[in-house]
């Protein structure tokens, strides 16, 4: 298949790579040097960064902004892009913001309700949903027309992706709705974390049963754990979140001061079981204020060097 | 119906500073099924108004009257030769009925002694729900009559988001995940296939986001 966009990402999947991407949150400030630093340190080890869009609905430096830092610094970001803080008219003005310095990845996304956030009286938008965003992107690329029929000038030329979360209720629309987001205009997938391999596997089962990995690359996604109380937290209180009992007791079996080098080593296991997983394109690694560690999770899961595109 | 809640009377009493007279003002619809705002409410109200005025040394006099409809001119009409009466009234109608009221007198000063919450129904004796925002343009039969608009705290039109866990929703272990929902009518109607069916982007400006709205039937007006 040949590339659609100038993506590098999708030149290295195209290409038949495994991809890794990783992703960085903006700062709660105006300063973006940490967010610098934090990409730089895992520039040779990913093929692209995701750039946060306010996530958990806390109020932070836009993605745009940091997309735009990211790329003046000669990398490659994803731009994430929720719909609950923007209407169709914001969208898509900052999608052709982001096309004008030349970004080429886009991850559309719902975003979290904002009672999760520091605004919670805040109202919230969603004039569209993530699956009409997604057509809104593809429409703007592919047809070079806004959402409102007029023509772009210079279309933006972006890679489309989408979330997907295989743990979400209910299980049995978990594939339909992959194939809903792939039927919207999705080329690539980025999924929840996971730990719970084994439903994992069952839910790409469902995906490989209806081709949709023949459709869509879909990039499997990891978080490293720090702590036996960081897993507990993230199966009891994160909605959609699935860890299994044997991952917390796993990381509250060894001492405290050694449970971030056990996350660490249950992360590479996944990753190296999820290579295995047939129609698993690639992989998002996401460390949350960890990136300092995605190096060496990346080499020691055996995925470097990152391949070189032209 | 539209479904209200009573303001605290401390909410209320600092607008009645100063005066002589105040009329407690219900309507018979939905605040009364809903129990904020009709007759009894009313009752409640007045008697507890008197209280505080009584103990705060103040005469003033607190009327009480429950009308068929705020929402209508031919009821409010009732109070054509009763209102100078009083220098202010504080309604327990809906935000409509509170409004027309302060329409059709446009002297008298109009106070809200609910909050109008949402249009929904009766889920047991006293448990009120939401299930429709009326967004003028009703997409019921493509969701097995389940309202994403007005039931999806994010109202997602193709699909639950990544929150919705033992069916409910990411905001609260109270609050149903409307796509659960969804998909549980669609199963029970053997039309599950037709979720893969995108719903196109809706078009907002039959709703609120259109300005304010109004209907016009040229057939049945006079």
């Amino acid at each position: 298949m040949n590339a659609k966009t100038p993506s590098r990402l999708e030149k290295i999947l195209r290409a038949g790579h495994l991809a890794v991407t990783s992703e960085c949150g903006p700062p709660r400030g105006s300063d973006i040097g940490h967010l610098a630093a934090k990409a730089e340190a895992i520039r040779r080890h990913v093929d692209a960064i995701n750039v946060t869009d306010n996530q958990t609905s806390v109020c932070r430096l836009c993605s745009l902004a940091a997309c735009i830092r990211l790329k003046l610094m000669g990398l490659e970001p994803v731009l994430q892009m929720v719909v609950r803080d923007r209407n169709r008219i914001a969208l898509q003005s900052d999608i052709l913001g982001a096309a004008s310095f030349d970004i080429h990845n886009i991850l559309c996304l719902s975003g979290d309700h904002q009672r999760f956030g520091d605004h919670a009286q805040g109202q919230n938008v969603f004039d569209l949903d993530s699956m009409q965003l997604l057509q809104t992107v593809r429409r703007m690329r592919d047809e070079g027309r806004f959402l409102g029929g007029d023509p772009i000038e210079r279309p933006p030329a972006m890679f489309v992706g989408a979330a997907a979360n295989p743990f979400a209720d209910p299980f049995e629309i978990r594939v339909p709705r992959l194939a809903k987001k792939i039927a919207a205009g999705a080329e690539f997938i980025q999924t929840q974390c996971i730990y719970n391999v084994e439903r994992f596997e069952r839910w790409m089962q469902g995906v490989r049963d209806r081709g949709l990995h023949e459709k869509a690359f879909i990039l499997a996604g990891v978080t490293p754990l720090k702590s036996a109380g960081m897993a507990r937290y993230m199966k009891n209180k994160v909605p959609g979140m699935d860890v299994p009992e044997e991952v917390v007791k796993r990381m509250a079996g060894v001492p405290k001061d050694r449970q971030a080098e056990e996350g660490i080593a249950i992360c590479i296991e996944t990753l190296q079981r999820l290579k295995e997983v047939p129609g698993v394109a690639g992989f998002h690694i996401m460390a949350i204020e960890w990136e300092e560690r995605v190096p060496e999770i990346v080499e020691r899961a055996g995925l470097a060097p990152r391949p070189a595109v032209a | 119906m539209i479904v209200a809640e009573r303001k605290p009377i401390e909410e209320i009493l600092p607008w009645l500073e100063g005066v002589r007279s105040v009329l407690v003002l219900g309507c018979n619809e939905c605040v009364t099924v809903c129990e904020a705002g009709g007759k009894k409410e009313v009752g409640l109200l007045a008697s507890a108004l008197r209280m505080v005025f009584a103990q705060q040394g103040r005469e003033v006099n607190v009327g009480e009257r429950t009308l068929e409809r705020q929402c209508d001119p031919e009821y409010l009409d009732e109070l054509r030769d009763s209102i100078d009466a009083y220098d202010a009234v504080v309604s327990l109608a809906c935000g409509v009925g509170i409004q027309f009221t302060a329409e059709r007198y446009p002297s008298k000063a109009v106070y809200p002694g609910v909050n109008t919450c949402f249009m929904g129904a009766a889920l047991e004796r006293g448990v009120w729900a939401e299930r429709c925002q009326g967004c003028g343009q009703c997409l019921l039969a493509l969701t097995g009559a389940v309202c994403p608009v007005a039931r999806c705290a994010k109202r997602l039109f193709n699909g639950p988001c990544g929150g919705s866990t033992a069916g409910k929703c990411e905001i609260g272990p109270d609050v149903e995940c409307a796509w659960q929902r969804i998909i549980d009518r669609l199963k029970a109607l053997g039309r599950l296939a037709d979720y893969e069916t995108l719903i196109p982007v809706k078009d907002w400006s039959k709703d609120r986001a259109g300005g304010p709205r109004k209907v016009v039937r040229e057939d049945v007006r006079s």
